[in-house]
């Protein structure tokens, strides 16, 4: 019902090996420098980190959106940053994309923009009039199910709301059946309420499917909660890679820099005098 | 008054900055435009005389044209329906050639030296009238409508492909980026993601641009283009003024109906 899982993972080569990546921008910024991640089994996978710290880059260079300028990602074994056009759009099949601003194209109905994710696989005749198999429009009615959209499929997806925008661009990777979801701030977007729901869905659906899943995230208290294992990035180095658990204060002030991480003092206690709060902040970064 | 220390420590008088900055550069300007006015109606060589005698030749011309003359219906009719045709076929055209100008012209699709060359080619061709390009079509082709629709076909794609790239580049790169993520090749992109974004708007631009193709179609006839601005023509240097005032009626009405039905389906867009 809820869709075919992920084809056995290869046991030899692990799933997603990140080595050495580096990307400098054509303006001469320096957005990773040489980047070490591995990932060996379905997990989710949070990284945070200040803005501008890479997180962007990083992701988008494992699909190569971004131009990695050296280094090597791993998919399965096979090394993605060698690959050709061709080879590439082939290894793109096989990771799916969140995004922050769900990146639905508006104008389509939910089914067109779902059945989306299998444009890897029909040719361009039958892009053309839409005409997809059989099979992946059972697929697209089942994932839309179990993202909780049953029902939806003719509505245009600028009809939808933000939560159930993102729902169909889940939908949408899914339909890929990725062998790695890459998501970009995928709960920025949305209220507290919703960002939990879409946290909790795609923590169930790493589970139910088998993939591994990144995620950029702003919000340390989110990536604590769901995710298995926290990255963090400053400057384009990877200056934290461990368990949620692990992820202490110390650990904190590592990646963002010197903050008080302890809950707000209340009025009673505050010694600095509210009107200067650009002297309070000084000190920092 | 105001005490000194007042108006140190907040000034209470404040002006917008003249975009001419500064009342002696205004005036300077001034001086500047009242002299011109003046020096070129002098060189124009206004002949007052010669205005006065027109004015009664206009009252003449136009006490002929009423009552319209409708007996040539037949002639007015074949010249119409040529406009429209020349119209039409040249909107067709024009918009199958816009789609490749108009892809190549936008920034964030094309290469760098393909975008050069069609922003180039929309320079040129925009740079000349539709009148003087019908002048030149008729001297390559001869009189009649061939030379009309291949003026109009030639301006429609420079402006059909100019809008287009422009709406392009408008977009949202978003739905695009996640289209290409899924692994889609470049026309599968363009048509997923990059056709419903500009799809509405551009069919507005086209149904405009078939409204003013049905004015324009009556214009280039005056050059030998084809269609009813030749009858036009033709009937004006006849002294015919009352035939002439029934095609200018019925061009009136045509560019009526057109600017309704422009109005009509665009409103229906969307």
């Amino acid at each position: 019902m809820a869709g075919s899982l992920s084809t056995g993972a290869a046991p030899a080569a692990p799933l997603l090996a990140v080595e050495g990546l580096s990307k400098v921008y054509p303006t001469g910024k320096k957005a990773l420098g040489g980047i070490d991640v591995m990932i060996d089994r379905p997990q989710l996978v949070a990284v945070i980190g200040s803005s501008g710290a890479g997180k962007s880059t990083f992701i988008r260079c494992i699909n190569r959106l971004v131009e990695p300028t050296a280094g090597r990602i791993l998919l399965n074994g096979e090394d993605i940053v060698a690959l050709d056009r061709k080879g590439l759009r082939a290894a793109r099949r096989r990771v799916g994309m969140i995004f922050q601003e769900y990146n639905l194209v508006e104008r389509l109905s939910v089914m067109q923009n779902v059945l989306s994710g299998r444009l890897g696989y029909v040719g361009l005749m039958a892009t053309l009039r839409w005409r997809f198999p059989p099979e992946d429009i059972a697929a697209a009615f089942a994932l839309l199910d179990r993202v909780g959209l049953d029902g939806y499929h003719d509505q245009r997806a600028d009809a939808l709301s933000g939560g159930q925008r993102q729902r169909v661009g889940i939908a949408r990777a899914l339909m890929q059946r990725p062998d790695l979801l890459l998501l970009d701030e995928p709960t920025a977007s949305l209220d507290p309420k919703t960002s939990r729901q879409i946290m909790r869905l795609v923590r169930e659906l790493v589970a139910e499917r088998q993939t591994p899943a990144i995620i950029n995230i702003h919000d340390v208290a989110l990536a604590r909660s769901y995710a298995d294992r926290i990255i963090g990035l400053r400057d384009g180095l990877l200056v934290f890679d461990a368990t949620a658990g692990e992820l202490t204060d110390e650990a904190l002030t590592r990646i963002y820099g010197e903050e008080d991480w302890a809950p707000p003092p209340s009025e009673e206690d505050e010694d600095e005098p509210a009107a200067q709060p650009g002297k309070a902040r000084a000190g920092l970064s | 008054m105001t005490a000194p220390s007042l108006s140190r420590a907040a000034p209470a008088d404040w002006r917008a900055p003249s975009i001419f900055g500064g009342p002696g550069r205004r005036l300077a300007l001034l001086a500047l435009l009242v002299a011109y006015l003046v020096w070129s109606l002098s060189t124009l060589n206004v002949d007052t005389a010669r205005v006065l005698a027109g004015l009664p030749r206009a009252w003449t011309i136009l006490e002929r044209m009423v009552p319209p003359d409708f007996t040539r219906w037949q002639i007015l009719l074949t010249g119409m329906l040529e406009s429209i045709q020349i119209a039409i076929a040249a909107t067709i055209v024009g918009a199958v050639l816009a789609v490749p100008l108009g892809i190549a012209a936008a920034a964030n699709l094309a290469p760098r030296p393909l975008y050069l060359v069609a922003r180039g080619l929309m320079v040129v061709g925009r740079t000349f009238h539709e009148v003087i390009i019908a002048i030149f079509f008729v001297k390559l082709f001869g009189f009649g409508p061939v030379a009309g629709l291949l003026t109009l076909a030639f301006s429609s794609a420079i402006f059909l492909g100019k809008m287009l790239a422009e709406d392009i580049e408008n977009m949202k790169p978003g739905p695009v980026e996640a289209v290409r993520a899924t692994g889609a090749g470049f026309f599968q992109t363009f048509y997923c993601a990059v056709v419903p974004q500009v799809l509405v708007k551009t069919l507005g631009v086209l149904i405009y641009r078939l409204d003013s193709n049905l004015r324009h179609s009556t214009v280039i006839g005056i050059v030998g283009a084809g269609g009813i601005g030749q009858t036009l023509s033709a009937s004006f240097s006849r002294y015919d003024f009352d035939f002439a005032s029934a095609i200018l009626l019925t061009i009136a009405a045509l560019v009526a109906f057109g600017e309704w039905f422009s109005d009509w389906a665009r409103r229906r867009l969307r």
